[in-house]
């Protein structure tokens, strides 16, 4: 106390102490000297540099020993390109990986779709009956622990298929595109958000149909929201282990469930490579999806 | 103006019918996402709450006769030789197990996440974006492939033990998998990012004048990062312990990957008994319990934040 007391002299010297916020006040200036940084926390940035050595190493270890020539994946034994030829080789992983890209691509244009037609039904709008309500069921994926969505589906779908005899990828295809939907809706609205409705106005106002006005108006400005959606929407798909996991039939393992399955065994680097390639696709669509996001400066 | 409002005005009762049309369109617009929704996500959710009120079959699925046995042996089990009642240590050590797990979890991520939020929200405007890239990056890759790394590098024949084997420091490989710590990790790892996009949302907004006037009345580092800059980023703290907490109490593949059999969490429990187990309604009565967590958690952080809201709004 007896410090505050002494170091403030607001009393006898108001001027210097007060609107001086910018260069570091006097006071500040006179404890720590003039390098004093306020924004400085010891040790914070150690250990933020921590953090992204640890989020990162153990990522490029993985990627490093893709290319080993040995069958280990800790033992160094040259560079070769062994593992990406077998993993290419593999007619599991092939399969596996078309079967993923199908299910992404569909689940991705289908939830983007209908995300696309929610989030104009949903944004600048005044409220309306139901809003909050059609609001929540369409974020309800989101709060839903997805062991629980699976099981939910697992159950659901066995009855469907006592029922009906139906094992094909549909249930797949249906599974995937539900809990796509809040991840393509959400870039879509925050789009639409900051649109305001003035050129759709005008153009209503030169005759323009409302189907003319949406091709021609709404979408070009809508699109890089619908893209950002729709690549959201792709790669949480192709990362689903647990829904896909639970909802499978026998055979119709994607890249990420033959994966789980394999850990079980003993692992080469192989699934490395797998890993790898998936990665860079994950990290490709990532950086496309933050470009389109960006602010414009 | 009782007037204007009275259903007799035409231009009023005109208004009313455009608002209504208005908002039929705007439910059909939406149908097509909520058909899908109802069919594959909320529908089935009200099945698994059937299914825990039923009898279980023999072999898998249920018979349709109410039992509340499901929700009995949440919690507690009958022997089958004396039927005396006892606590189901199993289930009831794996739901403690989980909460634990999570709870230190939450801890761990606060604690690295808060520095590097920070860190990332004090850099000038163009680096910023640059390191929130690279926090974003893991989040968005696939959590199994980052568990699969994790496990590469803790596994006995891993990068930190024939490093450590290598250098001297110790003569058997530690036996880090199938452990509780290399779960936590594992978790830890995954769902960082959680913690610091939250954080680093709120951490942006700091005035830093008031941090200022913190040191011009002579507090210390720390004390201004206690008193000042932590009250100011509270709700972001919330929202990532939230946001750690809720994936790592339903994790699956991470528990099964790591934990391997014996260090099992909820979500593998769930999924055990509609695999071996062969207890579906054991199985939706705990999924239903994981549910009703999470669901706690998140009304919670929603009444905090719109606390928070009305006393700075």
């Amino acid at each position: 106390m007896a410090e505050v007391a002494q170091g403030n002299n607001l009393g006898t010297n108001p001027g210097t102490n007060l609107g001086t916020n910018q260069g570091g006040s006097v006071a500040v200036r006179k404890k720590w000297g003039r390098g004093f940084d306020i924004k400085k926390q010891s040790g914070f940035t150690t250990i933020a540099m921590i953090c992204f050595v640890m989020l990162y190493a153990p990522i490029l270890t993985l990627v490093v020993y893709s290319f080993n020539a040995g069958t280990s994946v800790a033992i160094w034994a040259g560079f070769s390109w062994r593992w990406y030829e077998s993993a290419w080789a593999n007619q599991q992983v092939y399969d596996a990986s078309i079967r993923s890209l199908t299910i992404a691509t569909f689940a991705a244009v289908v939830s983007t779709i209908v995300a696309t037609m929610a989030a104009l039904a949903t944004t600048r709008t005044k409220p309306f009956p139901g809003l909050t309500f059609i609001y929540a069921f369409i974020n309800q994926p989101l709060m839903v622990p997805e062991i629980v969505t699976g099981i939910a589906l697992l159950i659901f779908f066995a009855a469907i298929k006592v029922a009906t005899g139906y094992t094909g990828l549909g249930y797949l295809l249906i599974a995937h595109t539900a809990f796509c939907i809040p991840f393509a809706y959400l870039p879509i609205r925050a789009r639409l958000e900051n649109m305001d409705l003035s050129l759709e106005r005008a153009a209503a106002d030169l005759y323009a149909t409302p189907f003319k006005t949406f091709r021609y108006v709404t979408l070009p400005l809508l699109w890089p929201g619908v893209l950002a959606g729709g690549m959201l929407a792709f790669v949480i798909s192709l990362d689903d282990v647990v829904i896909t996991e639970l909802v499978k039939s026998g055979g119709q393992d994607t890249l990420p469930t033959y994966m789980l399955g394999q850990l079980r065994r003993i692992v080469t680097p192989e699934m490395n490579a797998i890993s790898s390639v998936f990665l860079a696709i994950s990290i490709v669509m990532v950086t496309i999806f933050f470009l389109l996001n960006r602010k414009k400066t | 103006m009782a007037d204007g409002k009275s259903a007799s005005n035409p231009a009023a009762s005109a208004a009313a019918a455009v608002d209504r049309r208005d908002t039929r369109n705007r439910w059909l617009l939406s149908a097509p996402a909520l058909i899908i929704l109802l069919f594959a996500a909320i529908g089935p959710l009200i099945i698994v709450v059937v299914y825990s009120f039923l009898k279980k079959g023999d072999y898998g699925g249920v018979e349709w006769q109410f039992s509340g046995d499901g929700w009995y042996s949440v919690i507690l089990q009958k022997d089958i030789f004396t039927d005396a009642v006892t606590v189901a240590d199993a289930h009831v050590s794996i739901l403690l197990r989980s909460v634990k797990l999570s709870f230190f979890t939450t801890i761990l991520a606060l604690l690295f996440g808060f520095p590097t939020a920070y860190f990332i929200a004090t850099r000038n405007e163009k680096s910023r974006e640059l390191w929130l890239f690279l926090i974003t990056i893991p989040f968005w890759t696939n959590l199994l492939i980052r568990t699969f790394a994790v496990m590469e590098v803790i596994r006995n024949e891993g990068i930190v033990n024939s490093l450590l084997l290598g250098l001297g420091v110790i003569d058997a490989p530690l036996q880090i998998m199938f452990t509780d710590f290399a779960v936590m990790m594992g978790l830890l790892y995954v769902y960082l990012p959680l913690m610091v996009l939250p954080l680093y949302a709120s951490m942006e907004r700091i005035d830093f004048r008031l941090v200022e006037a913190g040191y011009d009345l002579y507090a210390t580092r720390w004390r201004v990062l206690r008193h000042v800059i932590f009250p100011l980023v509270k709700p972001g703290v919330i929202a990532g312990s939230i946001l750690v907490f809720i994936p790592s109490l339903g994790a699956y593949v991470t528990p099964r990957v790591l934990g391997g059999g014996r260090n099992l969490m909820l979500g593998n429990l769930i999924e055990m008994q509609f695999g071996q187990g062969r207890n579906w309604p054991l199985g939706a009565a705990l999924s239903i319990t994981l549910m009703a967590i999470v669901m706690i958690a998140l009304l919670l952080y929603v009444r905090n934040a719109s606390k928070t809201e009305a006393r700075h709004g």
